[in-house]
């Protein structure tokens, strides 16, 4: 009797993840080619830079705010990285005094910058008091019109080799990204559960008034949270340019949504306070797997988007009604 | 036709984990107040939401006027004559006090084949309703406009609009004057005098035997009887709510004052209608009341000695120096702690764990290498003050806003013993906790005061301040108006400098 009752609310906790394993395996086992090594990496590699997206959303989320320049600042992210990485000897670049750096000198300039215009958003949020819905969509027109302006509208090509290994290179079957987005993960859980950070970020998403009481600098954790969320979505840029050997104004247009709606997939309360690194790659993972598998099936991609919207609608749906079951 | 207008038996309700209610009972007379009494989590609030409505009862029955019948939702309530004015209010502040009145049944014409809203009926009826109440207010003014206690009184109005015949009264007078809460009895009785059977829940005894006629007392979910007000003593009430005798209301006090460790000289607020020119010393050991009416800028006092508020002038001496506040960090870097009045709004984070509230403010005492969180140094801080405050959780991973008021003001209190405060400021420390719980907290009180903490209470519950304090400062309209000794404390002479305007 008891056991029953577990297995029902198990499969209405996880109904999500049930269905789109289910979905998975059906796909499986009525395509070719579904269950391998190729197609795990393929998975792998569009998870990475997603997953990174949404570490760095997640904390603007939980402290009931959200991050709208998201996508446009990977954008920017990835021509920043394309401008600093275009081979020496590539006739078309965009800066040619630009002298061969090594990527992780690029990065770490890139990130700086990003990191940047994420405090600005920080700024805005904790101290001007603009709600973060408005101050993030401001700053994703300003980051769509000033990466315009950086790359007079041209797409860029013509990368170092050693910028794109870092996107195709393995070490054995496991793919650099995914050790940049384990690395990013773990760094998060870290951050959100074993440090004073987290668990003030935590604490202004319950209540931020109650959290300002008990002393907790409620604006100087919000603007580090916008500033690592700056940083997350330069990586991001600099790995998804990577990915695609190039990278132009549109690069990262609307991935700001699929990440929300990852992390509130994940569970990331839109309420605030609540969210765990683990919900969130659950929440992209459950993303990219829908694709992948309506891919497979030869589906049209615009029923993707059709499934995608309501995959979040319901997963919202679902994990609400665990709470309003308690009514 | 039977005696009572409303009868509900052997209503259980069920909550995962919980038994809220567990065969209990409710029988309402005609023409009036019946109090309904119990601890906190006794179930009062459940029991009135199953019958307005909101919640749904696993088992039981009720009946009204003859019939059984089953409540679907607040709207069939009120379309029965039921109507509730919530604990917790839940007003649309930017709205008319008119449209506050008839949200969600409007008054509506027909304007060619469209329905509208007929906004001048609305105000018409609004403006008479509030007059049936005594409220002179302009129902096209926006509610926000009106103070909390104020909205509290059209939250009545818009019962009494209803034309209920049973009026559910869940703690009407917490946020109220002396003054407002007449003006609400004087309601209470001409309501009564209509026919109508009010359902009043209060935790004030005073009131209680004041305004009602019969009193149903519960206790964890059950009934345990009903009485006529007239042969009720505030202390036979407590027996039966707290199923125990509680034979002191106040803890013997052992602390000694000692000397002054904090001084304040001339604090005024950069608003000029908060507080003003306030001196006051503050002994080691010592607890210290602070009196005053609503209004009368005991918070913001307190707020602004904590560094939420903003001051232009005034000095703070702590222990023979002179210390900054600009903020609630520079407070508790000085050892100064505060427990807020609105616990909700400004004290507990709802949603984290028991853990999570009790150590926010102290986090920087388990780091491991500076950066890294001590997990089973929280949890040993947690499990201490669990057992020392005698904290009833399931475990200290539960959220904090499934405790009761009592129990979340225990976590709240643990939170700032961590970081061992020489000064504490609680404001209201009691209000909405029950009888039981309330003697916790003043032997928590009396406790830090022995051990020489310095203590600053406000509250609005003269007794409490009488029963507690070592000497009551009183406050009046933003001034400090007197300090009265704590042994020749009584309620005349505290109102005396409460009520002294300028």
């Amino acid at each position: 009797m008891e056991k029953t009752f577990n297995i029902k609310k198990f499969i209405s906790n996880n109904a999500i993840i049930i269905l789109i394993v289910l979905l998975a395996i059906l796909t499986g086992l009525t395509t070719q080619n579904f269950f391998t090594t190729n197609n795990f990496k393929n998975l792998v590699v569009n998870v990475s830079p997603r997953f990174i997206i949404a570490c760095g959303v997640s904390g603007c989320l939980i402290t009931k705010g959200t991050d709208l320049s998201a996508g446009r600042a990977v954008g920017l992210a990835a021509c920043l990285s394309a401008m600093l990485l275009q081979s020496i000897d590539y006739s078309a670049r965009m800066l040619p005094w630009m002298p061969d750096i090594p990527w992780p000198v690029a990065l770490i300039i890139v990130m700086v910058i990003m990191g940047f215009f994420g405090g600005i958003n920080g700024v805005v949020v904790s101290i001007l008091k603009v709600p973060p819905f408005i101050a993030t969509l401001g700053m994703q027109t300003i980051i769509y019109g000033l990466c315009s302006l950086i790359t007079n509208n041209q797409p860029m090509g013509g990368y170092k080799t050693s910028y794109l290994t870092v996107a195709s290179g393995s070490i054995g079957p496991i793919p650099y990204l995914m050790i940049f987005a384990v690395v990013i993960g773990a760094y998060f859980w870290f951050l959100y559960n074993k440090t004073r950070h987290g668990k003030y970020m935590y604490a202004i998403g319950g209540n931020e008034s109650a959290a300002q009481v008990a002393g907790v600098n409620v604006r100087g954790s919000l603007i580090r949270i916008y500033i690592l969320a700056g940083c997350m979505y330069a990586l991001a840029g600099f790995l998804v340019g990577a990915k695609a050997g190039g990278a132009s104004t549109a690069t990262g247009n609307g991935y700001e949504l699929e990440a929300i709606a990852a992390c509130t997939i994940g569970g990331v309360s839109a309420n605030g306070g609540v969210g765990r690194v683990g919900g969130i790659l659950i929440g992209v993972l459950v993303f990219e797997i829908l694709k992948i598998c309506l891919q497979f099936l030869g589906v049209d991609p615009a029923y993707t988007y059709i499934a995608q919207g309501l995959v979040i609608v319901i997963a919202v749906a679902l994990d609400l009604r665990k709470y309003l079951q308690k009514k | 036709m039977s005696e009572y207008r409303l009868e509900m038996h052997d209503v259980v309700k069920t909550f995962p984990g919980v038994k809220a209610l567990n065969g209990a009972q409710l029988n309402l007379r005609p023409g009036t107040v019946h109090a309904l009494m119990g601890e906190n989590g006794a179930g009062k609030s459940t029991l009135m939401k199953c019958m307005f409505g909101i919640y749904h009862m696993d088992e039981g029955e009720v009946i009204y006027e003859g019939e059984k019948v089953q409540i679907k939702g607040p709207l069939d309530a009120l379309n029965r004559g039921i109507a509730m004015v919530h604990q917790e209010l839940q007003p649309i502040p930017e709205r008319s006090i008119g449209e506050n009145i008839y949200v969600g049944r409007y008054p509506v014409k027909k304007l060619g084949p469209v329905t509208v809203i007929d906004h001048d009926k609305m105000y018409e009826d609004a403006a008479r309703v509030l007059e049936e109440v005594h409220l002179n207010f302009d129902p096209r003014a926006k509610l926000g406009s009106l103070s909390v206690s104020q909205m509290q009184l059209v939250e009545i109005a818009k019962a009494v609009s209803a034309d209920c015949k049973v009026l559910i009264l869940d703690e009407p007078t917490s946020s109220l004057t002396s003054a407002e809460v007449e003006a609400l009895f004087t309601i209470i009785n001409e309501l009564r005098g209509k026919g109508v059977s009010i359902v009043y829940i209060s935790h004030k005894m005073d009131e209680i035997l004041r305004i009602s006629d019969e009193v149903t007392i519960m206790r964890d979910g059950q009934y345990i009887g009903t009485w006529s007000a007239k042969e009720l003593t505030t202390d036979f009430i407590i027996t039966k709510m707290v199923g125990r005798e509680l034979s002191e209301l106040y803890p013997v006090r052992e602390n000694v004052p000692g000397e002054v460790v904090f001084e304040v000289e001339d604090f005024t607020s950069i608003n000029p209608k908060s507080f003003r020119h306030v001196s006051f010393q503050l002994r080691k050991g010592e607890i210290l009341g602070v009196a005053g009416l609503v209004g009368a800028q005991r918070t913001e006092l307190m707020e602004g000695l904590f560094g939420l508020r903003s001051h232009t002038a005034g000095r703070i001496t702590y222990k023979g120096q002179e210390i900054r506040i600009n903020q609630p960090k520079d407070a508790i870097n000085n050892g100064i702690a505060m427990l807020t009045e609105d616990r909700r709004a400004t004290g507990i984070l709802g949603v984290l764990s028991i853990a999570d509230n009790v150590s926010i403010a102290s986090l920087n005492q388990y780091l491991i290498g500076g950066f890294m969180l001590n997990d089973s140094k929280i949890e040993k801080l947690v499990q201490e003050n669990v057992a020392k405050l005698s904290i009833k959780t399931p475990s200290s991973k539960t959220q904090i806003q499934s405790l009761s008021g009592g129990n979340q003001q225990k976590v709240l209190i643990s939170r700032w013993l961590a970081n061992s405060p020489d000064v504490f400021i609680m404001d209201e420390p009691t209000r909405g906790i029950d009888v039981g719980a309330k003697y916790e907290i003043y032997c928590i009180i009396a406790e830090m005061a022995k051990q020489g903490k310095s203590i600053i209470m406000i509250s609005s519950e003269m007794s409490e301040l009488i029963g507690m304090s070592d000497r009551i400062m009183v406050m009046c309209d933003g001034r400090m108006t007197g300090f009265i000794d704590g042994n020749e404390a009584n309620q005349e002479n505290i109102m005396a400098l409460a009520t002294r305007f300028e």
